[in-house]
């Protein structure tokens, strides 16, 4: 195939030209305000405008040399962009410098895509190739484990990284929850946000009212929210797709906005403030002992350090995490597990044979929901003040899409999907008011590569014949 | 001749001003494959979806015998006519849990009988050994099943991945794991070549003679439909039109006008 060099220049220019013209109003020109006297002026940034016009007219380039199948001056291309990108180079602002880095990465993915997927399914054909693929998917999810727990010793973990741990970690905890809801029994729940306050309220109202202690309330947080759940589910449940998604969605909101208004009980918007923490064995992580009570530090006999209660909430995460996904894992190879996934793929084959769908729906969305209860009552505990705020619909929001970038129903795309979702926006921190745009960018990415989620192949509750004999002809 | 197995009396089945099924009665009878044939649109699968619990009959009474007691079908939940009186059925269009195993399709149909033996899940999440056992059982009756329709070594593909005749084959392996009274087959032969619809007949045979289940069928494919019923039920426009053995159907002047239209239409048309 001849590789012409006019037209794809051409092409190159005119898309140049394109981003130009929609880009001159929106990067062109800025308001600034100049102060109330002469109210607002234009600042002029036609030097983003340029750099960003040469990215783009460079990044249509290589599009057009990778289509004519010229693999490695593509790569060079974005090499040079990622290159331009990192450099100490004086571009106008901090984030032409990712823009042009990200526009190279792309540049470079698409570059040796097709030879990366070529190769790649022609070693997964071999039977070295096969044996390695599985035992990545057996391994795999031991080996995160090993690492999450060992991290809080590695050199890595400083307070803001295990703050980040942390938070990574309960998001994942409640993606597992959600999963057995919308990625086992196939419910669209958009107001899972619902359970998780009525867990963080259980355990804020009882610790601080009533000084129960946290281990006392985290059963307790649990089955509030679980019976929360059957009291929605029951009159919701026979609804199907969108009708349940938005009712849950209604329903996320009423007890936004009961938490809001109902201030005798709740505190309204100030919220409720200093919850205790969980203990360790009785003793408090403080520097100073409360009347009776004894510091973590005096029990162990070792100094005391702000970062102790924080890889201790690390732990408990951890291990709450871990019980939702054993929990899981083992149901989904019960009868009931197996009900809930035949109800996702066609409830009037379920109904046909005598299963009941409300009740197995029901227990669905009680379990998902103590999840979240247990979860809201960690949370509570860790940030020891909660107000409404913390349970908005955005926070349903994310939660899903972990659960969908990550694969319905894979519990290892959760944890993936979580460390994306949750972690990505937290570490391009520096790129200010544009990282919503990378975390968009990422999921448009996902979406385009992977449309069944990060994780979509579906291991089998029970097999007849051993895995990897091949099953049959 | 024996008891019925299932006795529909007067049944009625109106959609606002369309009246689907007109009081239609019939019974079938155990160890016996009752077919209902008719055209297009003549209330068949209507009849079915009253039997079965996915509609509520406008008027009309649904009694199965089972045993000891007897069950009011029209009185009953959708679940529970599976559940308790024991009425297994496939559908027109195939409708299998396509994303699961083949084996795993099979399990979902003894889901009752599993969430009894694992104490609704009490004691399958301890890993108790009763329930271990019931699942061996479950997993040998669906072997056993794989066996008799062929599918043994697909037993781990996705149900949805088996060609066209062997996921009917599979839905009907699965209304059988049911272990049913009362099997009611929507038109298992839509789509099969001549050597699978052989094939077919002799599980239906099987099934009758074998397992000893009440099969009620709804079926176009007359070589089907004559080779194994014992019984036939022809309706027309939601009314019974004839009844009876298949060689007394063949050469009913009503079945005739009803398939192949009177002689003056026909001259019409």
């Amino acid at each position: 195939m001849g590789v012409r060099f006019p037209s794809m220049l051409k092409d190159a220019a005119l898309t140049a030209f394109v981003a130009a013209a929609l880009g001159i109003f929106i990067v062109g020109f800025r308001t600034v305000d100049v102060g109330s006297r002469t109210g607002l002026s234009f600042d002029y940034q036609f030097a983003d405008l340029a750099v960003a016009i040469v990215t783009i007219f460079v990044g249509r380039l290589g599009l057009s040399l990778t289509a004519a199948g010229l693999r490695w001056p593509v790569v060079a291309l974005g090499v040079a962009m990622i290159g331009v990108g990192a450099s100490q180079l004086k571009l106008p602002s901090g984030f032409l410098h990712w823009f042009v880095a990200l526009g190279g990465v792309m540049l470079v993915i698409r570059g040796i895509w097709p030879w990366a997927r070529g190769t790649m399914t022609a070693a997964a054909g071999t039977p070295t190739g096969l044996a390695l693929g599985q035992a990545g998917t057996k391994w795999f999810g031991w080996l995160l484990l090993v690492a999450a727990v060992l991290l809080p010793f590695t050199p890595a973990a400083d307070q803001k990284t295990m703050d980040l741990a942390v938070l990574i970690l309960t998001y994942v905890m409640l993606g597992w929850g959600l999963n057995i809801v919308v990625g086992l029994a196939g419910l669209l729940d958009l107001g899972y946000v619902a359970f998780y306050a009525v867990g963080a309220y259980s355990y804020a109202l009882l610790s601080t009212q009533h000084g129960l202690g946290f281990w006392t309330v985290l059963p307790l947080a649990g089955m509030m929210a679980a019976l929360f759940g059957i009291v929605l589910g029951f009159p919701v449940l026979r609804l199907r797709g969108d009708y349940l998604a938005i009712v849950t969605l209604g329903f996320g909101e009423i007890i936004r906005l009961v938490l809001l208004n109902w201030v005798d009980f709740t505190n309204g918007p100030a919220g409720i403030g200093s919850i205790p923490g969980p203990t360790l064995f009785g003793a408090v992580f403080s520097e100073t002992p409360p009347a009776g009570k004894q510091t973590v530090s005096e029990m162990l006999g070792i100094t005391f350090d702000g970062n102790h209660r924080l890889i201790f909430l690390y732990y408990i995460i951890l291990m709450l995490a871990l019980i939702t996904n054993l929990f899981t894992q083992r149901m989904r190879r019960l009868p009931v597990g197996r009900a809930w996934e035949a109800l996702r793929e066609d409830e009037t084959a379920c109904r046909a044979l005598g299963i009941n769908p409300t009740n197995t729906k029901l227990t669905a969305f009680a379990i998902g929901a103590m999840f979240a209860g247990f979860a809201g009552s960690f949370f509570a505990a860790k940030q020891r003040f909660i107000s409404p705020e913390s349970f908005a619909f955005i926070e349903s929001a994310i939660i899903l899409a972990i659960v969908v970038l990550g694969g319905m129903g894979s519990q290892i795309g959760v944890v993936l999907a979580a460390v994306l979702l949750i972690g990505l926006p937290e570490w391009f921190r520096d790129l200010g008011n544009y990282r919503m745009l990378a975390f968009g960018l990422a999921m448009v990415l996902i979406m385009v590569f992977r449309p069944r989620g990060l994780i979509a192949d579906r291991q089998p509750s029970v097999r007849l014949h051993p895995a990897g004999s091949g099953g049959g002809p | 001749m024996s008891e019925p197995l299932i006795e529909i009396e007067h049944l009625t089945m109106r959609f606002g001003g369309l009246l689907a099924v007109d009081d239609v009665s019939f019974a079938a009878r155990s160890r016996e494959i009752t077919a209902i044939i008719g055209p297009n649109g003549a209330g068949k699968t209507t009849v079915f979806n009253c039997i079965t619990g996915f509609y509520k009959p406008t008027i009309g009474r649904l009694t199965l015998s089972g045993g000891e007691r007897e069950y009011l079908l029209e009185r009953m939940l959708g679940h529970e006519i599976g559940q308790r009186a024991k009425v297994a059925r496939t559908f027109q269009n195939i409708r299998l849990f396509s994303g699961m195993t083949v084996l795993e399709n099979l399990l979902v149909a003894q889901h009752n009988k599993l969430m009894r033996a694992s104490g609704w899940s009490v004691y399958g999440l301890l890993g108790l050994r009763r329930f271990a056992r019931a699942e061996e059982a479950a997993i040998g009756l669906a072997r056993a099943w794989l066996e008799r329709i062929d599918l043994l070594g697909d037993a781990d593909r996705p149900a949805g991945e088996l060609p066209y005749g062997a996921q009917r084959r599979l839905e009907i392996a699965r209304a059988m794991c049911t272990e049913p009274r009362l099997l009611c087959l929507d038109e298992p032969a839509a789509g099969l070549n001549p050597r699978e619809s052989a094939e077919l007949n002799q599980l239906l045979v099987s099934i009758r003679d074998v397992d000893g289940t009440g099969v009620l069928l709804i079926e176009h494919d007359m070589s089907v439909v004559m080779n194994i019923s014992n019984h036939i039920v022809v309706l027309d426009y939601g009314r019974k039109i004839a009844e009876g053995a298949p060689a007394e159907i063949q050469s009913n002047p009503a079945v005739i006008r009803a398939y192949l239209g009177t002689d003056e239409e026909g001259l019409d048309g």
